[in-house]
């Protein structure tokens, strides 16, 4: 693949030296910290240059998480719009069930090169906590990792796979006791443990160097599916489409496609109960830039700069911020994002069980809701590739009180 | 000479302290400090989302924004101070997200305007220095915090842009819970003092007149904030007294200590 640092336009060469992508990102943190990002960042660069640590990534992104995933042809759904062909990147069948080990792989191959001891991470509906808790026991290494009360008390699956995985779950009960409380309560910890933990973030969001270390793991998905097509198809598809809520499925399926003009990208933002209702979690539609988590990007905020609270049917994508490269590449009209509500994202979702018979993500149902109106727009002889960042086993609770069925 | 450059005397520490604005009477509550001797006023602006804070300063800020206060009472809670007290220095203390909106040119003005003579915005490290020109441009002191983890080489950053006082974070952690070893406290005022020459202020964890007295000895300063939120939060509308019970015991520790000639 050619180097995107060869390419005086190209997308795909940020952040800037600063952790910069145009007016988002940076590295907003404790004078605490600063001395570990810093560490952090000249311990990536290291990593990246060296044959060793992507020979150990792809072993176990080969042998461990079980790719690369396939890229199917979804030919009852495409049959159902009758328009654009659908295909599906099966990140659901990864180890663990969703994108997120992609991250924490890579990660915690940088926590034990740096020589850290302890892993801590945050977590909403515990996808992210599973995926780490996961690699902390295959590495042998302590973890704690920090959800919020209401989660706890919401995702009991989730809470007991991560204990039978050795993690201590750390209920969070300050704030709101959700997800961003939780990543209060992960920074608070991360400043008390600097000398030995590393903080795995889940999202690529964060202060620099994460959003990018983050999306670099996650382009894994892009660079497999832009070959698979190309063998499938013999060409780039048309269209592709992941939910957003930080954002690392979408930018891990996007980056790889940035500098192809002829291939649009849609991120699908959670729309909750409607974004006119304020009960959402689409920052780019429905909020403002800011600054929260150690970058500058958009957030739902009230007009003083207060976090306000986020919603969505999908625990994963119930966050009031958003990746930093997101709101760029909003802003530069790169990506197009769209908003999709709890009962759009219901409705794919059955139709993705009953159709293809598989259960997708509540996250990654809010992708294939897109599908309704853009894969009829678009002619037969058009591609569309939709990230089917998990598998939606862990919503079936959900799912059923949302249907009004008692399990 | 500013207000702030003159809260530091070269013979004793200041008495620095600390509340959230809209949590119990706050006009009262900071006369009291003034009253049992504060020589400096930091004013906590209440944030959603306080992830350096411990949890003393946490429930001050819900406390703050459960009772509605919204960023232009702040700033009134300001100007009111700046008017009863016109020679005491005050400086806002919170997080970027609040402290540059709508743009930080605007709440600059709008600080400045309310009195205020420096600010402390915990979230943005000298890297992220640009952000700050517009408090410098109105003429308001940007303090910069130093931590155990700030190494050698570090530093010069730091100190580059840091005005009115370097505030030396004590501990590693968040606000309200440990404290540091005295030993700790003094080897790096030590090597802080040896870098620059604006006052050293020492915070973290800092509760007790014997405390406040030791750090005094070397520091120019003392930082004590969740301890004085603590007793808001427990004597609501009674606070008045009992903050001016315990300033006046920390006082008077300081004042005992007098500063050992460097």
């Amino acid at each position: 693949m050619t180097d995107p640092a060869t390419l005086p336009n190209s997308l795909r060469n940020l952040p800037d030296e600063h952790g910069h992508f145009g007016q988002f990102g940076g590295r907003f943190v404790a004078e605490t910290l600063m001395p570990l990002i810093l560490d952090l960042e000249r311990e990536y660069r290291a990593a990246k240059a060296d044959p060793a640590f992507k020979a150990e990534f792809d072993d176990l992104l080969e042998h461990y998480v079980g790719r690369p995933s396939p890229l199917y042809f979804a030919e009852r759904l495409t049959e159902y719009y009758g328009g654009a062909k659908i295909y599906f990147k099966r990140e659901e069948l990864n180890h663990t069930g969703a994108h997120k080990i992609n991250n924490c792989i890579g990660q915690i191959l940088l926590a034990r090169r740096m020589g850290k001891t302890r892993i801590i991470a945050e977590t909403g509906a515990g996808q992210h906590g599973v995926a780490t808790a996961t690699v902390a026991a295959r590495f042998g290494l302590p973890c704690v990792i920090f959800m919020g009360a209401k989660d706890v008390e919401r995702q009991k699956p989730n809470v007991f796979r991560m204990k039978l995985l050795g993690a201590e779950v750390h209920p969070v009960t300050s704030g709101a006791e959700t997800l961003k409380d939780a990543m209060n309560e992960a920074l608070r910890d991360w400043v008390a443990n600097v000398h030995d933990t590393f903080y795995i973030i889940g999202t690529a969001a964060g202060p620099h160097p994460y959003p990018e270390l983050v999306r670099d793991f996650q382009s894994v998905i892009g660079i497999e599916a832009r070959a698979q097509i190309q063998k499938a198809e013999g060409r780039l598809p048309d269209l592709l489409i992941a939910a957003v809520g930080g954002g690392s499925n979408a930018i891990g399926l996007f980056h790889p496609f940035l500098d192809d003009k002829d291939v649009a990208m849609i991120g699908v933002e959670a729309a909750g109960h409607g974004i006119e209702t304020g009960q959402h979690a689409a920052s780019l539609k429905g909020g403002s830039p800011g600054i929260l988590h150690g970058n500058r990007t958009y957030l739902l905020q009230d007009e003083d700069g207060q976090i306000t609270e986020a919603h969505s049917i999908s625990a994963g994508l119930d966050y009031p911020g958003i990746g930093p490269e997101h709101s760029w590449l909003h802003e530069s009209g790169r990506v197009d994002y769209l908003p999709i509500t709890d009962q759009q994202a219901l409705d794919a979702f059955q139709l993705c069980c009953k159709l293809e018979g598989i259960i997708p993500a509540l996250e990654s149902s809010h992708a294939l809701a897109a599908l309704e109106t853009k894969a009829r727009e678009m002619g037969p002889d058009k591609i569309i590739v939709v990230n089917v960042s998990g598998r939606g086993d862990k919503d079936i609770f959900t799912v059923a009180e949302a249907l009004g069925v008692a399990l | 000479m500013s207000r702030l450059a003159n809260a530091f005397p070269a013979d004793r520490a200041a008495l620095v302290t600390f509340i959230t604005a809209g949590d119990g009477d706050t006009a009262a509550n900071l006369d009291a400090l003034v009253a049992s001797g504060a020589d400096v006023i930091e004013l906590g602006m209440p944030f959603t989302d306080p992830m350096a804070d411990g949890p003393a300063i946490q429930a001050a800020n819900l406390r703050a924004l459960g009772a509605g206060t919204r960023t232009a009472d702040v700033l009134a809670i300001a100007s009111g101070f700046r008017a009863r007290h016109p020679n005491v220095p005050l400086v806002l203390m919170g997080y970027a997200n609040t402290m540059t909106r709508p743009t930080p040119e605007a709440f600059a003005a709008k600080a400045a305007e309310a009195g205020a003579d420096g600010v402390i915005i915990v979230d943005i490290p000298p890297e992220e220095a640009p952000e700050v020109a517009p408090f410098t441009a109105n003429g308001i002191d940007v303090i910069r915090l130093a931590t155990p983890t700030t190494n050698a080489g570090r530093l010069p950053a730091v100190l580059e842009g840091a005005s009115g006082f370097l505030y030396y974070v004590s501990v590693a952690g968040i606000t309200g819970l440990q404290q540091a070893a005295q030993g700790s406290i003094e080897d790096a005022v030590a090597r802080l003092k040896a870098a620059t020459d604006i006052p050293v202020a020492v915070g973290f964890g800092v509760r007790t007149p014997e405390q406040a007295e030791a750090i005094a000895r070397v520091a120019d300063g003392v930082v004590v904030g969740s301890a004085i939120v603590e007793l808001v939060g427990k004597h609501g509308k009674d606070a008045p007294e009992a903050i001016r019970a315990y300033i006046h015991s920390l006082k008077t520790a300081v004042e005992a200590a007098r500063k050992e000639v460097a």
